[in-house]
C-alpha cells in the first residue's frame, strides 16, 4: 500500500510499504478514507520530538471503513464506517476504567523509553514517535487499529467524512481544552494559538456558555477564521497589539477567568524574547518554546485557570511559577482523553450545533501529503487544515 | 533512617481522623501500623571508624601547624624560623580536610584531598632531608609516620570510592543494574494490576505462565510434586537449566521458588498486596541469581547481568497485559525483534 512517511525533519515521502496485518486478536484493519494533517504532525515534521525513526508512517487523525477484524473483536464488524481516536487505549486497565483514555497503562509496549522521558508512560499514539509506542499512522491506505471494539466510533453514513473526521483528535482536544476551564456565566476565555485546535477551543468555549472568547494569533487569515468559522468575540494579532495591556482593558483590568494554550512546542514570540527561545531550542538547551503559555499564565486572572492542549514534550525555561503560586492559578491540561468526548461531540455535530468541517483549508491526494505538509508548516496558501484522501 | 509508612488496613491512604476515631470502635476498620519500610541509604552508610579518625587526626595536626608551627617544626626535626609560613598553610590544607571527613557522610572527595596532602608532604619532608639545618633522626621518624598515615589515607579513599560506584542499583537512582551481594545479582520491580488478588495469585501458582512473559525464560517444564524445569535462553553453546520447588506459598500472599539442582543455584519471589481504593493488586518480583565458581559458571554469570531492571518491568508489563487483556500488545515496530521502523512488518520479519 501507499503510505506517509517520515524521512528526517522537513522530509516526508509517499511510499510503498506492507500491507498492515491483524497482530493481535482484538485488532481490526481499516481502509482509510480520509485523514488530516495535524498541527502536532509539524513538530514531527520539523523534528523536534525524539525517538522517531526513518521509515514512521505518519498520521494520526484517520477515518474508514472496516475491511478486517481479529477473532476477539465483537462490537465492529467488516463495513463498518468508523472514526478512530488518536491514544490506544485497551478499555480494562484502571486509566481507561477511569476515564482517562490517552494514560492507557497497556497500549505502549515502548513504555519503558516514555518512562525515562516522562516519568512514566501516557497512552501508545498511532504514528506519533516509537516513545509512544512504534505505531504505524493512518496517512496511508490502510491502518491497523488495536483494541478495535474500545477505540472506533462508528459514524452514520449521511454525516461526511469531514464532518465527522475530527472526531479523530481535534474537536475532542479543542473541547477538551474549553472544558477544562471550568466555564461559568460570564467568564471570559482567552485562546493562544487559532491553529485548528485553537478553532475548536474557542467554538466549544461558545458551546460551553462563555460569555466573551478572545482569541490569539499572529495570522490574519486565522484570525479572520476564528471570528467567522468559531465565532470568537474579539480577535488580538499579538504582533500589532500589547496582549496583555489588550486583556487588562477587555477584562476591566481583571485578566481573562481562563486561558486556553493551543500552540504547542513551536511558539513564537516578537523580538527578543521569541529570538532567545529559537536559539535555545535549536541548540537543544531547551525542549519547548513556551511563549505564549508564559503569556497566558501572566494574563490569566487571580485564581484563574490555564488549559494546556497544546504539545510539549520535555523540559523548558522560565516558566513563571510565581505567577502561578502567588496568584492561585491552576493548571489543567492532558493528552486528549478522546473516547470520552467522541459520542457527545457527535450528537453536537448531529443536532446542527457545530460543522467542524469549517477549519478545513485544502483537501488534496494522500500523494501530494509532502505538499501538504510544506504548505501547512509555512502557513502558506492561508492554510488553517489539510485533509488527504486515498 | 527509613521511611515508615502508615496505611489505613481498610480505609485507603490518607489517615482521617474521623474515620480512624469511629474505626476504633469496630475491628474490621482497626488503623494498623503497616510494617515501616526501610529504603538503602547508602550516602548515610557509617563511616568506617578509621576514616573518621583520620579526620580529627588532620583537625588537630592541622591546628598545632596553624597555632603552634614552632613546635611542630621542632617536633619533626626541622628548622623553625624558615619554615613557619609553609606549616601554617600546611595546616590550613589539613583543617579544610578534616572538616571535610569529618562531616559530610561520605567523605570521598576529602579523603583523596588527604591523599594529596600526604604527597605534598612527603615530598617537603623528602626536600628537608637535603637541608643542612635539620635533625635527620627527627625527621625520619616524622616520614615514617606520614608514610604510615598515607597507607590508611588511601585504603580508606579506594573505600569509598569504590562504596559510590553505582553497584547496587538504589544510591544513585537509575535501578539500572542488579544488586550484587556476596556474588548474588539481586533484581526486582514492581506494577499494579487491575486484578484481584486471588485471581493474580492464581496466574503466578502455575509456573508453565511464566515464560509467557518473562522474556529469558525459554520454557518451564511441570515436573510434578512442586516441582518445575527451567531453561532459560542462552546463545548456543551454553546450557542453562535448573530444577526448582517451591519453598513457600502462602495463598494471596506470596509464592517463592529456588532451584534444588542445575546450571545456576537461584530463588526469586513474588509477593502481593492488595493496592488501595480498589486498584488491583501490587506485584512485587524479585529473584536473586548466585552463578557457579568457573569459566562456565562466569559466562552464566554474565547473561544474567545482561538482564536488567529494564528488562524485569517490561517483563511485568507483560505480564499485567496478560492478565487485564489476555495477551501481549504488538506495535507495528515492537512485533518485529530487532529495530524496526514504524510501519507493517513483512511476514518474514514476524516474531514467531
Amino acid at each position: 500500500m501507499r503510505a506517509n512517511c517520515w524521512e528526517g525533519a522537513k522530509h516526508v515521502k509517499v511510499e510503498d510499504v506492507p500491507d498492515p496485518k491483524i497482530l493481535n486478536d482484538r485488532d481490526a484493519i481499516v481502509r482509510v478514507t480520509s485523514t488530516a494533517i495535524c498541527g502536532s504532525d509539524l513538530h514531527l515534521f520539523n523534528g523536534f520530538m525524539p525517538t522517531m525513526e526513518r521509515g514512521d508512517i505518519l498520521g494520526h487523525e484517520f477515518m474508514g471503513e472496516v475491511v478486517e477484524v481479529g477473532k476477539k473483536v465483537k462490537k465492529i464488524k467488516v463495513g463498518d464506517r468508523v472514526v478512530v481516536p488518536f491514544p490506544i487505549a485497551c478499555g480494562q486497565c484502571w486509566s481507561c476504567q477511569h476515564d482517562m483514555w490517552s494514560l492507557c497503562e497497556n497500549s505502549n509496549p515502548n513504555a519503558w523509553i516514555a518512562e525515562k522521558m516522562l516519568g512514566h508512560s501516557p497512552a501508545g499514539v498511532f504514528g506519533y514517535s516509537h516513545m509512544l509506542g512504534g505505531f504505524a499512522g493512518g496517512q496511508a491506505e490502510y491502518a491497523r487499529v488495536p483494541f478495535a471494539d474500545v477505540g472506533p466510533l462508528k459514524v452514520p453514513e449521511d454525516l461526511s467524512d469531514e464532518k465527522v473526521l475530527f472526531l479523530s483528535d481535534i474537536f475532542p482536544t479543542g473541547y477538551m481544552g474549553a472544558e477544562m476551564c471550568g466555564i461559568e456565566p460570564g467568564d471570559t476565555i482567552a485562546v493562544w494559538g487559532c491553529g485548528p485546535v485553537g478553532q475548536f477551543a474557542i467554538a466549544s468555549a461558545r458551546l460551553l456558555g462563555a460569555e466573551c472568547v478572545i482569541a490569539i494569533d499572529r495570522f490574519p487569515y486565522r484570525l479572520k477564521r476564528a471570528r467567522e468559522g468559531a465565532a470568537a468575540d474579539v480577535t488580538i494579532n499579538y504582533e500589532e497589539t500589547n496582549v496583555l495591556e489588550a486583556l487588562k482593558e477587555l477584562t476591566g483590568g481583571r485578566g481573562p477567568d481562563a486561558c486556553i494554550d493551543a500552540v504547542g512546542l513551536e511558539g513564537h514570540a516578537p523580538g527578543l524574547p521569541g529570538l532567545y527561545d529559537k536559539a535555545k531550542q535549536s541548540m537543544r538547551l531547551e525542549s519547548d518554546r513556551i511563549p505564549s503559555l508564559r503569556q497566558a499564565i501572566l494574563a490569566c486572572r487571580n485564581g484563574g485557570t490555564i488549559s494546556i492542549v497544546g504539545v510539549y514534550s520535555g523540559f523548558d525555561d522560565k516558566f513563571p511559577l510565581g505567577a502561578v503560586m502567588n496568584r492561585s492559578l491552576t493548571i489543567r491540561t492532558g493528552q486528549c482523553h478522546v473516547h470520552r468526548y467522541m459520542k457527545p461531540l457527535l450528537e453536537h455535530i448531529q443536532n446542527g450545533n457545530i460543522d467542524p468541517s469549517f477549519v478545513i483549508s485544502h483537501k488534496m491526494s494522500l500523494e501530494d501529503a509532502p505538499v501538504g505538509y510544506d504548505i501547512f508548516n509555512r502557513k502558506e496558501d492561508d492554510c488553517l487544515k489539510v485533509v488527504l484522501q486515498a | 533512617m527509613g521511611t515508615e509508612i502508615y496505611r489505613d488496613a481498610e480505609l485507603g491512604d490518607v489517615p482521617n481522623p474521623e474515620r480512624t476515631r469511629e474505626s476504633q470502635r469496630t475491628p474490621k476498620g482497626v488503623r494498623v501500623k503497616a510494617a515501616p519500610v526501610h529504603y538503602p541509604e547508602t550516602r548515610k552508610t557509617e563511616k568506617d571508624p578509621i576514616t573518621q579518625a583520620l579526620g580529627w587526626f588532620s583537625i588537630a595536626l592541622g591546628a598545632a601547624e596553624v597555632f603552634a608551627p614552632g613546635a611542630v617544626a621542632r617536633l619533626i626535626g626541622i628548622d623553625e624560623d624558615d619554615h613557619r609560613g609553609v606549616l601554617r598553610a600546611y595546616g590550613i590544607r589539613e583543617l579544610a580536610a578534616g572538616f571535610g571527613i569529618v562531616s559530610r557522610p561520605k567523605p570521598t572527595y576529602w579523603m583523596w584531598n588527604r591523599v594529596l596532602g600526604d604527597v605534598v608532604d612527603l615530598a617537603s619532608l623528602a626536600k628537608a632531608m637535603r637541608s643542612a639545618d635539620t635533625n635527620r633522626t627527627r625527621l625520619a621518624g616524622a616520614t615514617l609516620a606520614v608514610l604510615g598515615v598515607s597507607a590508611l589515607d588511601v585504603l580508606c579513599s579506594i573505600q569509598l570510592t569504590r562504596d559510590s560506584a553505582p553497584t547496587t542499583g538504589h544510591d544513585d537512582g537509575s535501578f539500572m543494574l542488579p544488586e550484587t551481594v556476596d556474588g548474588t545479582q539481586v533484581l526486582s520491580a514492581v506494577i499494579t494490576v487491575n486484578k484481584p488478588v486471588s485471581e493474580v495469585y492464581a496466574f503466578w501458582k502455575d509456573p508453565a505462565n511464566y515464560p509467557r512473559f518473562m522474556s529469558s525464560l525459554e520454557s518451564v517444564q511441570i515436573t510434578g510434586d512442586g516441582r518445575s524445569h527451567w531453561k532459560v535462553k542462552a546463545p548456543v553453546g551454553l546450557s542453562v537449566e535448573w530444577d526448582a520447588r517451591v519453598a513457600k506459598d502462602i495463598a494471596n500472599e506470596m509464592i517463592a521458588w529456588e532451584s534444588v539442582d542445575g546450571d545456576v543455584q537461584n530463588t526469586g519471589s513474588v509477593r502481593l498486596r492488595p493496592a488501595g481504593g480498589n486498584r488491583g493488586t501490587e506485584v512485587e518480583l524479585e529473584t536473586q541469581v548466585k552463578p557457579k565458581a568457573g569459566p562456565v559458571g562466569a559466562k552464566i554469570a554474565k547473561l544474567f547481568e545482561a538482564i536488567p531492571k529494564t528488562q524485569m518491568m517490561n517483563d511485568l508489563r507483560r505480564f499485567k497485559q496478560l492478565m487485564e487483556i489476555g495477551e501481549i500488545v504488538k506495535s507495528d515496530a515492537t512485533a518485529v525483534p530487532r529495530m524496526h521502523p514504524a510501519r507493517p512488518p513483512k511476514y518474514s520479519e514476524l516474531e514467531t
